[in-house]
Protein backbone atom coordinates (compact mmCIF):
# COMPACT_ATOMS: atom_id res chain seq x y z
CA UNK A 1 0.00 0.00 0.00
CA UNK A 2 2.05 3.24 1.18
CA UNK A 3 5.38 2.26 0.89
CA UNK A 4 8.47 4.24 0.80
CA UNK A 5 8.99 6.29 -2.01
CA UNK A 6 12.19 6.89 -3.74
CA UNK A 7 12.97 10.43 -5.23
CA UNK A 8 14.12 12.01 -8.29
CA UNK A 9 17.14 13.00 -5.83
CA UNK A 10 17.65 9.71 -4.60
CA UNK A 11 16.02 10.33 -1.04
CA UNK A 12 13.69 8.16 0.62
CA UNK A 13 9.93 9.15 1.61
CA UNK A 14 8.20 7.54 4.06
CA UNK A 15 5.31 5.66 4.11
CA UNK A 16 1.98 6.58 5.99
CA UNK A 17 1.18 9.90 8.25
CA UNK A 18 4.69 10.40 7.83
CA UNK A 19 5.12 10.27 4.50
CA UNK A 20 2.34 12.85 4.54
CA UNK A 21 3.79 15.08 6.41
CA UNK A 22 7.12 14.44 4.36
CA UNK A 23 5.48 14.90 0.97
CA UNK A 24 3.81 18.03 1.76
CA UNK A 25 6.67 20.19 3.54
CA UNK A 26 9.64 18.39 1.50
CA UNK A 27 9.97 21.66 -1.01
CA UNK A 28 9.35 20.03 -4.15
CA UNK A 29 6.93 17.53 -5.89
CA UNK A 30 4.15 16.85 -3.69
CA UNK A 31 2.36 14.09 -4.71
CA UNK A 32 4.21 11.54 -6.37
CA UNK A 33 2.53 10.07 -9.48
CA UNK A 34 2.82 11.53 -12.81
CA UNK A 35 1.51 15.36 -13.03
CA UNK A 36 -1.16 14.09 -15.54
CA UNK A 37 -2.76 11.74 -13.41
CA UNK A 38 -2.44 14.17 -10.29
CA UNK A 39 -4.51 16.87 -12.60
CA UNK A 40 -6.97 14.81 -13.28
CA UNK A 41 -7.93 13.16 -10.10
CA UNK A 42 -7.79 17.46 -9.35
CA UNK A 43 -10.33 17.84 -12.43
CA UNK A 44 -12.48 14.40 -10.94
CA UNK A 45 -12.46 16.38 -7.71
CA UNK A 46 -14.09 19.44 -8.97
CA UNK A 47 -16.34 17.41 -11.05
CA UNK A 48 -17.87 15.58 -7.66
CA UNK A 49 -18.28 19.14 -6.51
CA UNK A 50 -20.65 20.07 -10.14
CA UNK A 51 -22.82 16.70 -9.90
CA UNK A 52 -23.12 16.85 -6.58
CA UNK A 53 -24.46 20.46 -6.48
CA UNK A 54 -26.80 18.97 -9.20
CA UNK A 55 -28.03 16.54 -6.60
CA UNK A 56 -28.48 18.33 -4.05
CA UNK A 57 -30.35 20.76 -5.83
CA UNK A 58 -32.58 17.59 -7.06
CA UNK A 59 -33.17 16.74 -3.49
CA UNK A 60 -34.46 20.35 -2.51
CA UNK A 61 -37.13 20.42 -5.36
CA UNK A 62 -37.90 17.30 -4.53
CA UNK A 63 -38.39 17.64 -0.50
CA UNK A 64 -40.08 21.06 -1.33
CA UNK A 65 -42.77 20.44 -3.61
CA UNK A 66 -46.06 19.89 -2.81
CA UNK A 67 -47.36 17.51 -5.81
CA UNK A 68 -46.77 13.98 -6.02
CA UNK A 69 -43.08 12.89 -7.28
CA UNK A 70 -43.48 10.65 -10.23
CA UNK A 71 -42.78 7.12 -9.11
CA UNK A 72 -39.54 6.47 -11.20
CA UNK A 73 -40.23 3.08 -10.80
CA UNK A 74 -43.37 3.37 -12.94
CA UNK A 75 -42.08 6.15 -14.97
CA UNK A 76 -38.91 4.38 -16.52
CA UNK A 77 -40.75 0.78 -17.01
CA UNK A 78 -40.65 -0.56 -20.41
CA UNK A 79 -43.13 -3.60 -21.67
CA UNK A 80 -41.66 -6.44 -24.15
CA UNK A 81 -45.39 -7.37 -24.89
CA UNK A 82 -46.30 -8.58 -21.75
CA UNK A 83 -46.68 -6.64 -18.28
CA UNK A 84 -44.11 -3.62 -17.97
CA UNK A 85 -40.82 -4.59 -16.21
CA UNK A 86 -40.16 -1.15 -13.47
CA UNK A 87 -36.87 0.61 -14.60
CA UNK A 88 -35.30 -2.69 -16.91
CA UNK A 89 -33.77 -0.06 -19.13
CA UNK A 90 -31.76 1.87 -16.23
CA UNK A 91 -30.91 -1.66 -14.99
CA UNK A 92 -29.60 -2.54 -18.56
CA UNK A 93 -27.77 0.88 -19.03
CA UNK A 94 -26.20 0.29 -15.66
CA UNK A 95 -24.68 -2.96 -16.45
CA UNK A 96 -23.35 -1.65 -19.68
CA UNK A 97 -21.56 1.04 -17.75
CA UNK A 98 -20.02 -1.50 -15.50
CA UNK A 99 -19.29 -3.97 -18.01
CA UNK A 100 -17.44 -1.03 -19.45
CA UNK A 101 -15.92 -0.35 -16.66
CA UNK A 102 -13.88 -3.91 -16.24
CA UNK A 103 -12.98 -3.26 -19.81
CA UNK A 104 -11.03 -0.19 -19.10
CA UNK A 105 -9.79 -1.61 -16.24
CA UNK A 106 -8.42 -4.44 -18.65
CA UNK A 107 -7.26 -1.97 -20.83
CA UNK A 108 -5.18 0.01 -18.30
CA UNK A 109 -3.39 -3.18 -17.34
CA UNK A 110 -2.62 -4.22 -20.54
CA UNK A 111 -1.66 -0.95 -21.42
CA UNK A 112 1.38 -1.72 -18.53
CA UNK A 113 2.40 -4.40 -20.11
CA UNK A 114 3.14 -2.85 -22.90
CA UNK A 115 0.47 -4.85 -25.26
CA UNK A 116 -0.60 -2.27 -27.74
CA UNK A 117 -2.82 -4.48 -29.69
CA UNK A 118 -5.43 -5.96 -26.44
CA UNK A 119 -5.05 -2.05 -25.24
CA UNK A 120 -6.50 -0.81 -28.31
CA UNK A 121 -8.97 -3.40 -28.54
CA UNK A 122 -10.31 -3.32 -24.96
CA UNK A 123 -10.58 0.67 -24.80
CA UNK A 124 -12.64 0.50 -28.34
CA UNK A 125 -14.59 -2.12 -26.37
CA UNK A 126 -14.98 0.43 -23.72
CA UNK A 127 -16.09 3.11 -26.00
CA UNK A 128 -18.31 0.86 -28.33
CA UNK A 129 -20.25 0.24 -24.44
CA UNK A 130 -20.09 3.68 -23.52
CA UNK A 131 -21.67 4.99 -26.86
CA UNK A 132 -24.45 2.21 -26.53
CA UNK A 133 -25.45 3.18 -23.31
CA UNK A 134 -25.83 7.26 -24.92
CA UNK A 135 -27.79 5.61 -27.13
CA UNK A 136 -30.28 3.79 -25.00
CA UNK A 137 -30.02 7.04 -23.01
CA UNK A 138 -31.66 8.88 -26.26
CA UNK A 139 -34.30 6.08 -26.54
CA UNK A 140 -35.02 6.98 -23.13
CA UNK A 141 -35.38 10.33 -23.38
CA UNK A 142 -37.80 10.42 -26.50
CA UNK A 143 -39.49 8.06 -24.56
CA UNK A 144 -40.37 10.45 -22.20
CA UNK A 145 -40.53 13.68 -24.05
CA UNK A 146 -42.56 12.45 -26.69
CA UNK A 147 -45.38 9.35 -25.30
CA UNK A 148 -45.22 10.66 -21.65
CA UNK A 149 -45.16 14.20 -22.37
CA UNK A 150 -42.48 15.36 -19.96
CA UNK A 151 -41.28 18.87 -20.36
CA UNK A 152 -38.47 20.50 -18.33
CA UNK A 153 -41.66 22.88 -16.91
CA UNK A 154 -44.13 19.92 -16.08
CA UNK A 155 -45.16 17.03 -16.77
CA UNK A 156 -48.50 15.04 -16.83
CA UNK A 157 -47.61 12.62 -13.63
CA UNK A 158 -46.85 15.22 -11.19
CA UNK A 159 -44.00 17.81 -9.43
CA UNK A 160 -42.68 20.10 -12.53
CA UNK A 161 -39.62 19.80 -10.97
CA UNK A 162 -39.37 16.24 -12.25
CA UNK A 163 -38.58 17.26 -16.01
CA UNK A 164 -36.03 19.86 -15.03
CA UNK A 165 -34.23 17.79 -12.87
CA UNK A 166 -33.50 14.82 -15.20
CA UNK A 167 -33.32 15.95 -17.74
CA UNK A 168 -30.09 18.53 -16.33
CA UNK A 169 -29.00 15.38 -14.43
CA UNK A 170 -28.94 12.82 -16.91
CA UNK A 171 -28.10 15.15 -19.36
CA UNK A 172 -25.32 16.42 -18.18
CA UNK A 173 -23.87 12.78 -17.09
CA UNK A 174 -24.49 11.72 -20.57
CA UNK A 175 -22.32 14.28 -21.81
CA UNK A 176 -19.53 12.96 -19.95
CA UNK A 177 -20.33 9.81 -21.34
CA UNK A 178 -19.78 11.15 -24.78
CA UNK A 179 -16.93 13.43 -24.21
CA UNK A 180 -15.13 10.05 -22.62
CA UNK A 181 -16.58 8.16 -26.04
CA UNK A 182 -14.21 10.62 -27.86
CA UNK A 183 -11.73 10.76 -25.51
CA UNK A 184 -11.23 7.18 -25.38
CA UNK A 185 -10.73 7.11 -29.16
CA UNK A 186 -8.58 9.29 -29.41
CA UNK A 187 -6.15 7.85 -26.81
CA UNK A 188 -6.65 4.14 -28.23
CA UNK A 189 -6.06 5.50 -31.66
CA UNK A 190 -2.78 6.88 -30.71
CA UNK A 191 -2.03 3.86 -28.18
CA UNK A 192 -2.38 1.71 -32.23
CA UNK A 193 -0.56 4.14 -34.07
CA UNK A 194 2.60 3.65 -31.37
CA UNK A 195 2.03 7.25 -30.73
CA UNK A 196 3.54 6.46 -27.03
CA UNK A 197 6.72 4.17 -28.28
CA UNK A 198 7.96 7.84 -29.41
CA UNK A 199 8.01 8.76 -26.06
CA UNK A 200 9.60 5.89 -24.42
CA UNK A 201 6.70 3.58 -24.35
CA UNK A 202 5.02 5.60 -21.41
CA UNK A 203 1.49 4.36 -21.05
CA UNK A 204 -0.05 6.10 -17.93
CA UNK A 205 -2.04 7.96 -20.42
CA UNK A 206 -4.36 4.74 -20.35
CA UNK A 207 -4.72 4.99 -16.74
CA UNK A 208 -5.60 8.52 -16.95
CA UNK A 209 -8.19 8.18 -19.28
CA UNK A 210 -9.47 5.38 -17.14
CA UNK A 211 -9.44 7.01 -14.19
CA UNK A 212 -12.14 9.59 -16.06
CA UNK A 213 -14.09 6.81 -17.24
CA UNK A 214 -14.03 5.03 -13.97
CA UNK A 215 -15.66 8.53 -13.21
CA UNK A 216 -18.29 8.78 -15.16
CA UNK A 217 -19.33 5.02 -13.73
CA UNK A 218 -18.68 6.59 -10.48
CA UNK A 219 -21.28 8.84 -11.33
CA UNK A 220 -24.04 7.25 -12.34
CA UNK A 221 -23.88 5.01 -9.44
CA UNK A 222 -25.13 8.06 -7.33
CA UNK A 223 -27.48 9.21 -10.06
CA UNK A 224 -28.80 5.05 -10.30
CA UNK A 225 -29.25 5.27 -6.27
CA UNK A 226 -30.99 9.13 -5.83
CA UNK A 227 -32.79 9.55 -8.89
CA UNK A 228 -34.04 6.14 -10.37
CA UNK A 229 -34.51 4.16 -7.31
CA UNK A 230 -35.08 6.84 -4.50
CA UNK B 1 6.69 0.71 -5.15
CA UNK B 2 8.50 3.59 -7.43
CA UNK B 3 6.74 6.61 -9.00
CA UNK B 4 7.43 5.93 -12.16
CA UNK B 5 6.41 1.82 -12.26
CA UNK B 6 2.84 2.78 -12.86
CA UNK B 7 -0.13 0.88 -11.02
CA UNK B 8 0.15 -2.80 -11.58
CA UNK B 9 -1.72 -5.61 -10.17
CA UNK B 10 -3.00 -8.85 -11.14
CA UNK B 11 -6.17 -9.39 -13.24
CA UNK B 12 -7.41 -11.67 -10.83
CA UNK B 13 -8.37 -8.53 -8.28
CA UNK B 14 -10.22 -7.26 -11.32
CA UNK B 15 -12.22 -9.72 -12.50
CA UNK B 16 -13.15 -10.31 -8.89
CA UNK B 17 -14.34 -6.71 -8.23
CA UNK B 18 -16.08 -6.45 -11.52
CA UNK B 19 -18.08 -9.58 -10.43
CA UNK B 20 -18.88 -7.85 -7.01
CA UNK B 21 -20.30 -4.96 -8.40
CA UNK B 22 -22.78 -7.13 -11.00
CA UNK B 23 -24.08 -8.37 -7.86
CA UNK B 24 -24.28 -5.32 -5.85
CA UNK B 25 -26.08 -3.82 -8.49
CA UNK B 26 -28.48 -6.69 -9.06
CA UNK B 27 -29.15 -6.38 -5.15
CA UNK B 28 -29.58 -2.65 -5.82
CA UNK B 29 -32.05 -3.43 -8.84
CA UNK B 30 -34.00 -5.92 -6.42
CA UNK B 31 -34.61 -3.24 -3.54
CA UNK B 32 -37.25 -1.63 -6.66
CA UNK B 33 -38.07 -4.54 -8.09
CA UNK B 34 -39.30 -6.12 -4.99
CA UNK B 35 -40.41 -2.62 -3.92
CA UNK B 36 -39.18 -2.22 -0.33
CA UNK B 37 -40.33 1.07 1.67
CA UNK B 38 -39.29 3.37 3.77
CA UNK B 39 -35.99 3.31 5.64
CA UNK B 40 -35.73 -0.56 4.92
CA UNK B 41 -35.31 0.94 1.26
CA UNK B 42 -33.31 3.82 1.67
CA UNK B 43 -31.18 2.46 3.82
CA UNK B 44 -30.29 -0.58 1.56
CA UNK B 45 -30.10 2.05 -1.11
CA UNK B 46 -27.25 4.16 0.21
CA UNK B 47 -25.48 0.48 1.31
CA UNK B 48 -25.55 -0.78 -2.24
CA UNK B 49 -24.57 2.70 -3.52
CA UNK B 50 -21.21 3.47 -1.06
CA UNK B 51 -19.97 -0.16 -1.82
CA UNK B 52 -19.94 0.23 -5.36
CA UNK B 53 -18.51 3.73 -4.80
CA UNK B 54 -15.60 2.25 -2.48
CA UNK B 55 -14.71 -0.49 -5.05
CA UNK B 56 -14.57 1.72 -8.19
CA UNK B 57 -12.71 4.26 -6.14
CA UNK B 58 -10.55 1.42 -4.40
CA UNK B 59 -9.37 -0.89 -6.89
CA UNK B 60 -10.42 0.38 -10.35
CA UNK B 61 -9.24 3.96 -10.22
CA UNK B 62 -5.97 2.11 -7.85
CA UNK B 63 -6.57 5.03 -5.11
CA UNK B 64 -5.77 2.20 -2.53
CA UNK B 65 -2.63 2.01 -3.89
CA UNK B 66 -1.64 5.53 -3.90
CA UNK B 67 0.37 7.12 -1.24
CA UNK B 68 -1.85 8.99 1.62
CA UNK B 69 -0.87 12.70 0.30
CA UNK B 70 -2.70 12.12 -2.71
CA UNK B 71 -5.30 10.43 -0.84
CA UNK B 72 -6.07 12.29 1.49
CA UNK B 73 -6.09 15.43 -0.72
CA UNK B 74 -8.87 14.25 -2.87
CA UNK B 75 -11.27 12.48 -0.56
CA UNK B 76 -11.43 14.59 2.60
CA UNK B 77 -12.80 17.42 0.25
CA UNK B 78 -15.86 16.72 -0.75
CA UNK B 79 -17.15 15.93 3.43
CA UNK B 80 -17.64 19.68 2.58
CA UNK B 81 -20.88 18.11 0.38
CA UNK B 82 -22.16 16.29 3.20
CA UNK B 83 -22.48 19.84 5.34
CA UNK B 84 -23.96 21.35 1.82
CA UNK B 85 -26.52 18.46 1.57
CA UNK B 86 -27.43 18.57 5.67
CA UNK B 87 -28.17 22.45 4.79
CA UNK B 88 -30.31 22.20 2.13
CA UNK B 89 -32.29 19.67 4.11
CA UNK B 90 -33.66 21.84 6.41
CA UNK B 91 -33.91 24.71 3.62
CA UNK B 92 -35.83 22.26 1.77
CA UNK B 93 -38.28 21.19 4.80
CA UNK B 94 -38.67 25.07 5.33
CA UNK B 95 -39.73 25.46 1.49
CA UNK B 96 -42.02 22.70 1.82
CA UNK B 97 -43.64 24.07 5.43
CA UNK B 98 -44.05 27.80 3.59
CA UNK B 99 -45.42 26.32 0.55
CA UNK B 100 -48.04 24.18 2.89
CA UNK B 101 -48.72 27.42 4.78
CA UNK B 102 -49.09 29.81 2.40
CA UNK B 103 -50.65 27.66 -0.38
CA UNK B 104 -52.46 24.78 0.99
CA UNK B 105 -51.93 21.21 0.26
CA UNK B 106 -51.18 20.01 -3.45
CA UNK B 107 -54.71 19.47 -5.59
CA UNK B 108 -52.30 17.85 -7.94
CA UNK B 109 -54.74 15.46 -9.94
CA UNK B 110 -52.21 13.30 -12.45
CA UNK B 111 -53.80 12.92 -15.85
CA UNK B 112 -55.32 9.26 -16.66
CA UNK B 113 -52.37 7.07 -18.13
CA UNK B 114 -52.58 6.99 -21.87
Amino acid sequence: MSEAVLTETGGVLPPGGKGVVADFSADMQAFHVPWGKAMMWIFLLSDTFIFSCFLIGYMKVRLSTTDPWPVPSEVFALSFGGDPIPLVLIAIMTFILITSSGTMAMAVNMGYRKDRNKTFWLMVATAVLGASFVGMQAFEWTKLIVDEGVRPWGNPMGAAQFGSSFFMITGFHGMHVSAGVIYLLVIATRVKRGFYEKRGGNYEIVEITGLYWHFVDLVWVFIFAFFYLW
Amino acid sequence: MASDEGQQHPLSIYFWIWGLLFVVSFFSYMVDYLQFEGYVRWGLIIAFMLVKAGFIVAIFMHMRWERLALKLAILLPPIAILLFISMMNFEGDYTFLTRIEFFGESSFVPESPH
